[in-house]
């Protein structure tokens, strides 16, 4: 559909975006330095607590940031082209049709006084001009295609006769109708129950292969990155802390933060003693950031130099990145550090 | 992606669900058939809109007919309301008027509501500098009573019956611009809201299209209520005589012919004031019971 000459590696490249929130006397950097890329056509996974971030990052690609808030810096590279750079205008022909977004409510993300189908339609309507008998036939393709049964019928009803899923589907219809080349998921099943919950990302999984699209996938449940995720940026306090693919990830992990968050699973395969392992304190908040490692107050190993000094990412061979002292050469404390060593377990 | 192009000939003519717009219409009216007062003042309405359309064709004298040998009779079963200082038959020139206070109090609203509507959705979606400046405006009209504003402009504009509506209009425009910009700010707070954003879809598709259809209750009964307000002030500047002309069969321009024979023909004054009094309560009633009804607080 999009026939840009250009050749472009990855689909989304981000460098160093800056997304502040402005009070009167006060900035409050919610997102500060973030830089992940997503190659064509495959999944990146942003892991975080809320708060740190995650989901101003994917209103920063689309631009939807809202008065106080404001991108401050940095680039964010569409299929080569830095969106910062975009008129509104222009912005509104990307959004949902070259990039879409799916939220997190199905249950308020549909507007109820309008059939599912005139809903799907809008998207056609608004970029590609279709009138509505065409718009209509193409919803109805849209709602077999993310497997709502019966769509002739389907297209004809109101959000309120849908269940959970089933909203969660259109939705997704809704976003994929102009065969955007990025889709934006922000915690897309995290108001749907477990099975639902499967159900959709195998959803999203096979349409993604289907369609070559790139996913941005934000949640806060390793299990879901673990299922769906090509790579992963693992986000706190409003920066990344750890980049890698999913396997390397679940294998070893190397940020204390990225650890911690594993240790807090429970584990399926045998029963552990005593308490599950926690992270202690909780995300600073974005108006009193922590002078050096914004994870140092909370973090098992932190030395004088990580209180101190605000770490770099480091990219290693294998372009993994993480921003750790530990994984640099300046590391002041135990050189023998093991950041999987049973730290403690406190409840 | 490649849509399959297939015809899709499955017009299956199941029932169609009902659509959640009219299914509220359904509860609210429900709900308006159980008020009583809301029904009679409903009934009362459709009443005088049937004497505007079909009473001029039916009324036993014309309104502008002068029998001066009849001035001034009490009412008779010749002259039901009786006669005025002209010898025109009260009753006859009521009948004409109706048309007339029902035009002004539509028209007036309608333009006030259009306007009010447009300021206010675009003062609540905007926000910042724009809704500032807009409702600072809106404030500055609301300071003067409305009836002292219309007859501010009437007095600029001119003493006719279509400056009485634009002037009750512009007097009705901030009470419109308050309410659907409080409206407008809870709607657009909303999901769906930031998903059509996210859709690509422009501001004046989402106002028009997406926050519109959401915020037409709070408007529909404002609308009724301030039907009554408009005729009541209309008649007030054709008392003064601002707005209708004579001899132009005008509620409040009869009242004010009649205030001058209060002693000995108070019915000249009375039947227009009870006219009037009737329209405005009906409304009133109406507007009240509307509020209810689309209130969801209130129970069935």
């Amino acid at each position: 559909m999009t026939s840009a000459p250009n050749t472009y590696e990855n689909i989304l490249e981000i460098k160093d975006l800056q997304t502040s929130f402005f009070t009167k006397d006060l900035e409050v950097k919610a997102v500060d330095g973030v830089s992940f890329t997503i190659p064509k056509g495959k999944i990146l996974g942003v892991v975080g607590e809320s708060g740190s971030g995650k989901s101003i990052t994917s209103l920063s690609i689309l631009r939807l940031i809202e008065d106080p808030g404001k991108i401050v810096g940095g680039e964010i590279r569409f299929k080569g082209e830095n969106l910062l750079d975009k008129t509104e205008a222009q912005m509104r022909k990307i959004r949902g049709n070259e990039i879409s977004m799916i939220f997190q409510e199905p249950m308020t993300s549909l507007n109820p006084t309008f059939t599912v189908g005139q809903q799907i339609s809008e998207s056609y309507k608004i970029h590609q001009g279709l009138n509505k008998k065409q718009a209509k036939e193409r919803s109805i393709e849209m709602l077999k295609l993310v497997g709502i049964p019966s769509p002739e019928k389907r297209v004809d009803q109101y959000p309120h006769e849908l269940s959970g899923g089933m909203r969660q589907r259109v939705m997704i219809a809704m976003a994929l109708a102009c065969d955007p080349d990025l889709l934006i998921a922000d915690e897309p099943t995290t108001a749907l129950d477990v099975t639902i919950q499967a159900q959709i990302l195998d959803l999203m999984k096979d349409l993604q292969e289907r369609l070559g699209m790139g996913i941005l996938l934000i949640t806060h449940d390793l299990g879901v990155v673990a299922e769906t995720c090509d790579y992963v940026a693992v986000m706190y306090a409003g920066k990344v802390v750890e980049f890698t693919d999913a396997k390397t990830l679940f294998k070893s992990p190397k940020h204390p933060y990225t650890v911690g968050l594993m240790k807090s699973i429970p584990p399926h395969d045998h029963d552990i003693e005593g308490d599950l392992s926690v992270i202690r304190g909780s995300v600073p908040s974005p108006a009193e950031m922590p002078k050096g490692c914004r994870f140092a107050p909370r973090c098992p190993f932190a030395t004088d130099l990580c209180r101190e000094n605000l770490p770099d990412l480091i990219t290693d061979e294998e372009g993994n990145q993480i921003r750790c002292w530990i994984y640099s050469d300046e590391w002041n404390g135990d050189p023998e550090v093991d950041v999987h060593a049973e730290t403690e377990r406190t409840t | 992606m490649s849509h399959s192009t297939e015809h899709i000939d499955n017009p299956r003519t199941a029932v169609k669900p009902p659509n959640p717009r009219f299914r509220n219409w359904n509860i609210v009216l429900r709900k308006l058939k159980k008020n009583k007062s809301a029904m009679i003042g409903g009934f009362l309405i459709l009443f005088f809109i049937l004497v505007a359309l079909i009473g001029p064709y039916i009324t036993p004298y014309a309104p502008q007919t002068q029998i001066m040998v009849n001035k001034l009779q009490p009412p008779s079963f010749e002259h039901w309301f009786g006669t005025d200082n002209f010898g025109r038959d009260i009753f006859s020139r009521i009948i004409h008027g109706t048309g007339l206070t029902l035009l002004v109090g539509f028209f007036s609203v309608l333009l006030g509501a259009t306007v009010g509507v447009l300021f206010g959705i675009i003062a609540g979606y905007y926000g910042g500098r724009i809704d500032s400046i807009i409702m600072r405006l809106m404030d500055i009209l609301l300071a003067f009573p409305g009836i002292l504003l219309a007859l501010a402009i009437v007095t600029v504009l001119g003493g006719s019956l279509v400056n009485v509506i634009i002037a009750v209009a512009i007097s009705s425009i901030p009470v419109f611009a308050r309410i659907v910009r409080g409206s407008t700010l809870s709607v657009k707070k909303l999901e769906y809201i930031d998903a059509m954003k996210a859709l690509g879809a422009s501001d004046a598709r989402i106002i028009f299209k997406h926050i519109f259809p959401n915020i037409t209750s709070p408007i529909i009964v404002q609308a009724t209520l301030n039907i009554a307000t408009a005729i009541l002030s209309a008649s007030g500047l054709s008392f003064l005589g601002l707005g209708a002309q004579p001899p132009t069969p005008e509620w409040g321009a009869m009242l004010s012919d009649g205030r001058n024979f209060l002693y000995n023909a108070p019915h000249v004054a009375l039947f227009p004031g009870l006219a009037i009094v009737a329209v405005v309560l009906a409304f009133n009633m109406l507007g009240d019971g509307l509020r209810d009804a689309f209130d969801p607080k209130t129970k069935e």
